[in-house]
């Protein structure tokens, strides 16, 4: 799998060329070349801003089709919480037995998950030996966003798996042994939020192997048992685990709303996450014991594949914490099941040139390009602001009479000289 | 190699808390594009937006320049306000002449200076009473 895969892709045809996407991504990863938009992969997070705000719906997540599950003999289901606050007053029951009768032979719930890795940082956050804050490890745009842009902070990521890497592990492991098949014959189904766990599940941070077989967005699911969902009454079985705790997860202060006597904050939104990140990066942030990040507003029930209005599904969240006050069932992981084994490697992708020499002469040419630009970040250029087109120029993906007032410049200088000529 | 030295100046406004280590986070950023090692860019970062925030609150305002060389990076803050009287003690943790107003927004708890030094590889400090004070931070970039 190419080391820069993205489940955030472009369709070229209904893309206009316009400014949105350029404009709002937090990574400043889209360039507009020849009238579309192109995503430059090496930068792009999979945060999905740039899907929520396109008004032509020229950017997707690529998620499997539901038909994908039949291509295994055992298919299991492992919905994400936020899946659940796509419903007012839901049963989770009825809602899982719902999969059920979609092809899925068994359910894992990704809040069980989410009930482990909280008792893990609690127990981490117990002992001294760690660099504090640490950092939710949960939201794979964030930990990409740190790789790219905050390497001094990776030692502060949390050194546990995702609740759906642990879970994914668990559901195809324990049924191939139970039913004694092999375990390539079991399909792992995650039901997801976000286009950014499409990607940690083709290409993992900090683990050597996924176990998830495929992603299919919460909103295809919704649609998919919408013909007949409303009618079920009854499930004829309670088997969902989920807790208060777990389904807390689905909304930004869950995470850390379950490390109960330590100093936590939530931040969502990719854009407040890397302002604070800033200021964790500058000391600016003291006495804090742990960081919950968040790219979607809201937490994962704002995240770009659901349908649901994120502040409704919030208090659907809050009704189901209410609803299922329980405590969460006791679990045997081994450590290595929990903990990520692979160090998370910095990427050096912002660096200009190939040593440092070279890379101060560049700053310095952006640097005076940059002051001869205009300053108002328009992005007629292609570029999201004067600074960007300045570097893209430097490196010798763009132009300087790509921008407009520079070309205008130009034309005035040439019609000026064929006036002359003309005398 | 004498050429390659990369010069920024910044103009740091008085009393100004809300902007107060835009100078600071502009360097960062170029640090990161000419791939210097993200140790030594958060070093840096403490130690200049530190510096930065003592000429916002005990001077008024000042100028920064930067010059980064591919083994160093240098900091001069110069100021015209009004001087440390003495900069042993000043260096000491905990010690602050710094105003409540300023206290309430969380600065003034006397780590200034001891963190400039604890993060940077070389300080000098150079004051005079109703002149000024000068501040020069050294971060050096392993090769």
């Amino acid at each position: 799998m190419d080391k820069y895969f993205h489940s955030v892709t472009l369709d070229k045809d209904l893309c206009k060329g316009c400014t949105n996407c350029l404009k709002h991504c937090p990574t400043e990863a889209i360039r507009i070349r020849n009238s579309k938009a192109k995503i430059i992969k090496e930068l792009c997070i999979d945060c999905g801003e740039c899907i929520r705000i396109c008004p032509y719906h020229a950017k997707k997540a690529i998620t499997d089709e539901y038909e994908k599950i039949f291509d295994y003999k055992y298919k299991i289901a492992l919905p994400a919480p936020a899946f659940y606050a796509q419903y007012n007053d839901v049963n989770i029951e009825i809602l899982l037995y719902a999969l059920k009768l979609l092809g899925f032979d068994e359910i894992r719930e990704i809040t069980v998950g989410a009930d482990i890795v909280s008792a893990k940082t609690n127990e981490l956050l117990s002992s001294n030996n760690i660099e504090k804050p640490l950092i939710s490890s949960s939201c794979p745009a964030i930990v990409r966003l740190i790789k790219i842009r905050f390497p001094s902070l990776i030692p502060n990521i949390l050194p546990f798996q995702s609740p759906l890497d642990i879970i994914a592990k668990k559901a195809k492991f324990e049924t191939a042994e139970k039913l004694s098949i092999s375990h390539k014959d079991v399909g792992v189904f995650f039901i997801s939020p976000c286009a950014a766990k499409v990607t940690s599940s083709k290409v993992p941070i900090g683990i050597p192997e996924s176990y998830v077989d495929g992603v299919i967005s919460i909103a295809k699911i919704v649609q998919e048992i919408a013909p007949f969902y409303s009618k079920l009454t009854e499930s004829g079985d309670d088997f969902s685990q989920s807790t208060a705790s777990g389904i807390g997860w689905a909304k930004s202060g869950g995470e850390s709303h379950e490390l109960h006597s330590f100093n936590s904050i939530a931040v969502d939104g990719v854009k407040n996450v890397i302002k604070l990140l800033e200021d964790l990066e500058d000391d600016k942030i003291t006495d804090i014991d742990f960081i919950e990040c968040c790219a979607c507003t809201g937490g994962c029930v704002g995240g770009p594949l659901t349908v649901n209005n994120t502040y409704v599904s919030q208090a659907n969240i809050r009704k189901l914490i209410k609803k299922y006050q329980r405590e969460p069932s006791c679990f045997n992981c081994n450590e290595e099941d929990v903990s990520l084994s692979l160090s998370i490697e910095r990427d050096t992708i912002l660096k200009l040139g190939s040593n440092m020499s070279e890379s101060i002469k560049m700053m310095e040419a952006i640097d005076k390009l940059a002051k001869k630009l205009p300053g108002l970040d328009c992005g007629s250029c292609g570029a999201p602001s004067c600074s960007a087109l300045a570097e893209d120029v430097v490196k010798g993906y763009a132009k300087e009479s790509d921008c407009i007032f520079i070309y205008k410049e130009k034309l005035k200088t040439f019609m000026n000289e064929m006036n002359l000529l003309k005398e | 190699m004498e050429n390659a030295n990369l010069k920024l100046h910044y103009n740091v406004d008085k009393k100004d808390f809300i902007n107060a280590g835009e100078a600071s986070s502009s360097v960062k950023k170029v640090l990161r594009k000419l791939g210097v090692n993200p140790e030594c860019i958060r070093n840096l970062a403490i130690a200049m937006y530190e510096a930065e925030i003592n000429m916002v609150i005990h001077a008024n305002g000042g100028t920064i320049d930067v010059d980064i060389s591919p083994e160093c990076i240098h900091v001069v803050l110069s100021d015209s306000g009004p001087g440390i009287p003495d900069i042993q003690r000043a260096m000491q943790e905990g010690y602050s002449t710094a105003g409540d107003n300023v206290r309430e927004l969380g600065f003034g708890a006397g780590m200034g200076l001891p963190n400039i030094k604890k993060y940077s590889d070389d300080l000098k400090i150079t004051s005079e009473i109703g002149v000024g004070t000068t501040v020069e931070i050294k971060v050096n970039i392993p090769s």
